[in-house]
């Protein structure tokens, strides 16, 4: 799936900040930075890469900094950032 | 019976406002997709939202979304998604005619019948302009969906060419057709919010004021703002008294198959009557009298 670079979510408390981009490499890079890293990094990282496996981004440079979000808070902006990246919505038009 | 004495606004893309609202214990949330939320942020807002809905057990608080309107390229999109995600209520901006009522209506429902719970949202308008207001019986019966209408005075008073003041004469009539309305109807009244988080006590008097008009409750935009309303809203116990005096008249004079009775010298009929039972209905939802106090009577 061909993906432009796109951001979605803020560094506000109980948000996460997610960027998306193209990647050279094989499968999902993600990179996370988090306060909670050493005790959630591997359910934020998982909940991550399930979000975009179900949306079909399986080649991407992932960027998270999290704020405390909640695991449906990162799927949503997850999916915004997948969205935005790929041009293709999840909802009918 | 559902108190709506409190309808809380939670911008949309504010996930920490979102996770936290309920725990303040207002008796309504209302997620904003509209006003709050920028047109480069509507589709992440309604994603978290969606996430929200779908995740979050906000327990007995009921549920509303306010949507983007449909003449505009979010507002189909908005309906799909807290359809699927199973709000209680979505609540419509801006309603002028009971036709956009009946065009939600119709876009609700396609998406209900995709996924198999037809009937289950709810529909509120806000009435938010001068042609709303005269519209405003025909908004209210325009679905079977309807559970209640708002007054939002921020656009009306604009519209209506004023300013709003601390007094609200401006809002008089509008909160008066809203009510009449909607009790014509047999759905609820909710009242605008009052923004002025510094001015406690001129909100605790708009708050008694539309008590008084007949609302049921009002849009707030603070937790600060619930223990004022619920305040005003808890009936006191000399009413709470009075009415359960009331009723114990009316079983007496059943039991003796009379027709009028007087309480303490005053003439009790049928519309004291009612205003008694919904006073008792209020104390016990609103938790100043319990089922057992009741019954000890």
């Amino acid at each position: 799936m061909e993906l432009k670079t796109a951001m979605a979510g803020t560094m506000e408390s109980g948000d996460i900040l997610i960027q998306i981009a193209p990647t050279e490499g094989e499968g999902l890079n993600i990179e996370l930075q988090s306060s909670v890293s050493y005790q959630f990094g591997n359910q934020i990282k998982k909940v991550i890469t399930d979000t975009l496996k179900e949306l079909g981004v399986t080649k991407a440079q992932v960027n998270a900094t999290d704020k405390g979000a909640l695991d449906c808070t990162i799927r949503a902006r997850v999916t915004a950032a997948a969205v935005r990246a790929t041009g293709k919505d999840v909802w009918k038009d | 019976m559902r108190l709506r004495r409190t309808m809380m606004f939670v911008p949309g893309n504010n996930p920490g406002m979102m996770s936290d609202a309920f725990i303040y214990g207002p008796d309504s949330i209302m997620l904003d997709l509209e006003d709050s939320v920028t047109m480069a942020e509507k589709d992440a807002a309604r994603l978290l939202v969606y996430n929200a809905l779908k995740t979050i057990d906000y327990g007995n608080t009921e549920m509303v979304v306010r949507i983007n309107p449909l003449n505009t390229p979010y507002g189909k999109k908005d309906i799909e998604a807290v359809v699927k995600a199973g709000v209680d209520v979505i609540r419509m901006p801006k309603t002028e005619t009971a036709e956009e009522v009946r065009e939600v209506e119709a876009e609700i429902e396609k998406v209900e019948k995709e996924i198999g719970c037809l009937g289950r949202t709810k529909i509120m308008a806000a009435i938010e302009s001068t042609l709303g207001i005269v519209n405003a019986y025909e908004i209210a019966v325009a679905s079977k969906r309807m559970m209640g209408i708002a007054l939002g005075a921020e656009d009306y008073c604009a519209n209506l060419k004023t300013q709003r003041t601390p007094e609200g004469t401006e809002l008089l009539l509008a909160r008066q057709t809203i009510v009449v309305a909607a009790r014509a109807a047999g759905i609820d009244a909710l009242d605008t919010v009052y923004s002025n988080l510094n001015d406690m006590e001129t909100f605790r008097k708009e708050v008694e004021l539309i008590k008084a008009l007949g609302f049921d409750g009002k849009s707030i935009i603070n937790p600060r703002q619930i223990e004022i309303v619920n305040e005003v809203f808890a009936p006191k116990q000399k009413d709470i008294e009075k009415a359960l005096t009331i009723l114990a008249a009316i079983k007496e004079a059943e039991k003796k198959g009379s027709g009028v009775i007087a309480v303490n010298g005053k003439m009790v009929d049928k519309p004291v009557v009612i205003r008694a039972q919904r006073t008792i209905e209020l104390a016990l939802a609103s938790k100043v009298l319990t089922e057992e106090e009741l019954n000890n009577e």
